[in-house]
């Protein structure tokens, strides 16, 4: 196959040669960088968070009225015993948050008293001794807390537990050596002794602020009892979660009618915690996808177009070479080998396109640098887009019979 | 002429059904994207108090202690409960509100409504005039209700129509906590976007349902909703007021260059004031930055938004370059028909105004195409959760850019092709038919 009599056919068709590689360039840009943000966004929202998603929903409950931190307290056992006697729950816990939830408690940890620069960011999970069995965390290393070493507070802005349980991400950040178990850390208020490692517990925002220390969370010994209300985190049986839900509300109100449980969101699944958490990120996911599929195709649709057009106009050529000799063969590889030297020159200058719009990206808005893979994806992507586009309007081309050369146009 | 061309733009439009299409979906396609993607950017960027924003500021220092300094970092976003009673009492502005986001449980007196929790306001008696709330019933609580803690309640038009069926409620009781509030006034409809004022409770959140004078909240411990930071010994609710944690946010009105000018002097003044009393410690760090800048400073547009519509853009980019190149092909095909015109004395400018009316017919087409995917793209964002999802609605002027967009880039992708096709001589045509 010669190229040279290709471009100096090209070379007449200054236009259009230009305009198919300046899409194809603008389109590689583009498809990389959305292929790219859709594994970002797909990645991030598949992070696991450590506990038995699927049997687990939690309770918003809010108290009416003005009960002190005392009578909050009470209440919130009451309701712990209502909920723990319910068909097809195994265990519930009241914390102040859990992970996905979107915001809540962080706190800066310090290894010394004295130091003037946090050591790390942490979420906190206030929670009672079944705390660790109903999220189904693993304890590494430690133990958990007693039923005895469970206080209660107020809405005080200074921790200062005794004793902590940590996430191993964040012993490991803290205690490199390993031996986390044991040492001192502190939290705003003061002290607190390290008594138990769970292996993995999510942040309760998956925010980029919240992304330096995602998976470093404290749990501390406390209920949170407060008028505010607080969070009953139930664990079911297997394939009881739909039952345990329903029942749920109703024996809270049927023991205590003075509390307030949101329709929309007082009640919900783990699944639909999730769904909520990650809604922006599947949302721009599915976004760049149809981007890029829509883009693929309007792409294909214009060099079908424009290459219908050439073969329209070089019929009486074709049919020339045809007589001359040519097989219908060489017709088709003519239009392919052509489409490629296009496509070829617009994937060489979209390359340099999507490397310039990602280093754009990433300045601008939060973005990783583009991996290479990408760019190799979407340049075999878009040749093969080219060739597959261009088979039609060149079979056709094969298919002109020499006597096309006696016609006049 | 122009009827003219018209029809025969209607007529060559009919002859390439296929190619015709292709050039009017292109369009609708990048159209429909970029429009979609322009109006959740125009309704989220726009002007929450269009007409006031310019005269008011949000006043920042910083009163944190030596730890974790960084030289040249921002002051804290809020402001804590003595510094923000202090510039409240100074009265240097010609406005001032100090306020904080909070839930509350309402106890309705009727046996037929539960309890719920509503999402309230304390703030100060200024927050209304200076923020123009409309009011539909009664008046805001005063200054003196302010300093007395008084129990009183501004209510919305929303919690009004609930509670009272919509009539005058002034002067009825509301209970709040097991404590007895007297309404004294019910807002009109009031929906500032963005919720510029505590951007931390929900940047494009509705207004809140429920004001009540920050004095009174504290005095009857009001639950408070925000971010609350603390630093060194702070972290007791129970004496919030003495404590180092900003949870406040302050807002100022002034009314003149001069004043703005004059207040920033005196939050120098403040803080170096502080800073010989002991209580501040760091360097004098002030900042006045107006409404707008603020959200600016916030990041209220989310970035997502704003990649999307740069994304679209270059989604309508591609779409434009893939009908120029269809356009070419569909003039240059006509060569033959253009050469007889030429021939019959038709100047190159007039078959040039022909093919550029024939492209403006394509984007007219692309564009109404395009409106009708734009108004299915923001009905598709509508039914998102997020919280600024129900704003996305097109208004005039955005119809108006709609089209504008549409025929403008269209004629634009149509210049190329007719040009090119202006340039064939016709006697060369006439010879190969």
């Amino acid at each position: 196959m010669q190229i040279k009599p290709i471009l100096s056919a090209l070379r007449r068709h200054k236009a259009g040669t230009f305009l198919i590689a300046m899409q194809i360039a603008l389109t590689l840009a583009i498809v990389c960088n959305a292929l790219f943000i859709i594994h970002q966004r797909v990645a991030h929202l598949s992070e696991p968070t450590g506990i038995d998603e699927p049997n687990l929903f939690v309770i918003k409950s809010e108290w009416v009225g003005a009960p002190g931190t005392e009578r909050v307290d009470a209440m919130i056992r009451e309701d712990l015993q209502v909920l723990r006697q319910l068909p097809g729950v195994q265990d519930v816990t009241p914390s102040n948050s859990y992970p996905l939830r979107g915001g809540g408690w962080d706190d800066a940890i310090r290894l010394k008293p004295d130091q003037t620069q946090d050591s790390s960011g942490a979420t906190i999970y206030f929670a009672d001794e079944h705390f660790i069995d109903t999220l189904g965390l693993k304890l590494v290393a430690g133990r958990n807390f007693r039923a005895d070493e469970i206080g209660h507070m107020d809405m005080r802005y200074k921790l200062a537990p005794p004793m902590v349980i940590v996430t191993k991400a964040l012993a490991d950040k803290l205690f490199p050596a390993g031996d986390a178990v044991g040492k001192t850390i502190y939290l705003v208020g003061g002290p607190a002794t390290i008594v138990g490692e769970v292996e993995l517990l999510q942040a309760q925002s998956v925010s980029q602020w919240a992304s330096a220390f995602a998976y470093r969370s404290v749990i501390i010994p406390e209920r949170l009892a407060i008028s505010l209300g607080s969070f009953y985190i139930v664990r079911t049986r297997p394939g009881q979660l739909d039952t345990a839900m329903r029942a749920a509300g109703k024996a809270l109100f049927a023991h205590n009618p003075r509390r307030v449980i949101n329709e929309d969101d007082g009640i919900l699944s783990f699944s639909e915690v999730r769904s909520r958490a990650y809604e922006s990120d599947r949302g721009m996911a599915i976004l760049m996808g149809v981007i890029s599929v829509v883009l693929l195709a309007v792409t294909a649709a214009g060099i079908v177009g424009l290459t219908s057009f050439w073969v329209g106009q070089r019929r009486r050529q074709i049919g020339v070479r045809r007589a001359l000799g040519a097989t219908r063969r060489d017709i088709l590889h003519y239009f392919m080998t052509e489409n490629l030297l296009i496509s070829g020159a617009g994937v060489v200058l979209g390359v340099v396109l999507a490397l310039v719009m990602n280093l754009w990206m990433v300045t601008h808005f939060e973005m990783h640098r583009l991996s290479l893979a990408y760019l190799v994806g979407g340049v075999v992507i878009l040749l093969l887009l080219g060739q597959g586009a261009v088979l039609a309007p060149a079979l056709r081309a094969s298919r002109v019979p020499p006597v096309e050369a006696t016609r006049s146009v | 002429m122009f009827t003219y061309y018209l029809d025969l733009a209607l007529r060559s439009l009919g002859r390439n059904k296929i190619l015709t299409t292709l050039m009017v979906l292109a369009i609708a396609l990048g159209i429909g994207a970029s429009m979609t993607t322009l109006t959740v950017l125009h309704v989220l960027s726009g002007d929450p108090l269009p007409g006031a924003s310019g005269t008011l500021f949000y006043p920042r220092i910083d009163p944190r202690d030596q730890d974790s300094y960084e030289e040249g970092k921002d002051p804290p976003y809020q402001v804590t409960w003595i510094d923000g009673m202090n510039m409240l009492h100074a009265k240097r502005a010609d406005r001032q509100a100090l306020m904080t986001g909070g839930s509350v449980p309402v106890q309705p007196a009727q046996a037929n409504l539960d309890p719920f929790y509503s999402d309230a306001r304390y703030t100060s008696s200024d927050f209304f005039p200076m923020f123009r709330v409309p009011f539909l019933y009664g008046r805001p609580w005063s200054a003196e209700e302010d300093d007395g803690k008084a129990r009183v309640v501004v209510i919305s038009r929303k919690l009004n129509e609930k509670l009272f069926g919509g009539k005058d409620s002034t002067g009825q009781i509301l209970r709040m906590k097991d404590t007895a509030f007297r309404v004294v006034g019910v807002l009109d409809e009031w929906r500032p976007n963005p919720h510029f004022y505590d951007v931390d409770t929900g940047k494009y959140a509705a207004s809140e349902d429920v004001f009540v004078p920050l004095t009174t909240s504290h005095d009857i411990r009001l639950e408070h909703d925000g971010s609350t930071d603390c630093w060194g010994t702070g972290g007791d609710e129970e004496h919030a007021e003495t404590q180092p944690c900003v949870w406040l946010q302050f807002w100022v009105q002034l009314d003149s260059a001069a004043k703005v000018a004059a207040y920033k002097e005196y939050l120098v003044h403040y803080s170096e004031e502080q800073r010989a009393l002991g209580r501040f410690v760091r360097p004098v760090n002030v900042r006045l930055p107006g409404l707008m800048e603020w959200l600016d400073i916030n990041k209220v547009v989310p970035g997502d938004v704003r990649l999307q519509t740069w994304l679209a853009f270059g989604f309508l980019l591609v779409c434009l370059v893939n009908t120029v190149g269809l356009m070419l092909a569909k003039f240059l095909r006509r060569a033959g028909e253009l050469g007889v015109r030429r021939a019959l004395g038709a100047s190159k400018r007039e078959v040039f105004m022909q093919l550029l009316i024939e492209s403006g017919v394509i984007g007219l087409a692309g564009g109404l195409c395009g409106l009708l995917l734009a108004f299915i793209g923001l009905w598709l964002v509508r039914r998102q959760p997020s919280d600024y999802a129900s704003l996305a609605h097109l208004d005039m002027a955005m119809l108006l850019t709609t089209f504008v967009l549409a025929i403008g880039s269209t004629l634009l992708a149509g210049l190329l092709p007719a040009w090119r096709a202006c340039q064939i001589t016709p006697a060369l045509q006439l010879k190969s038919q």
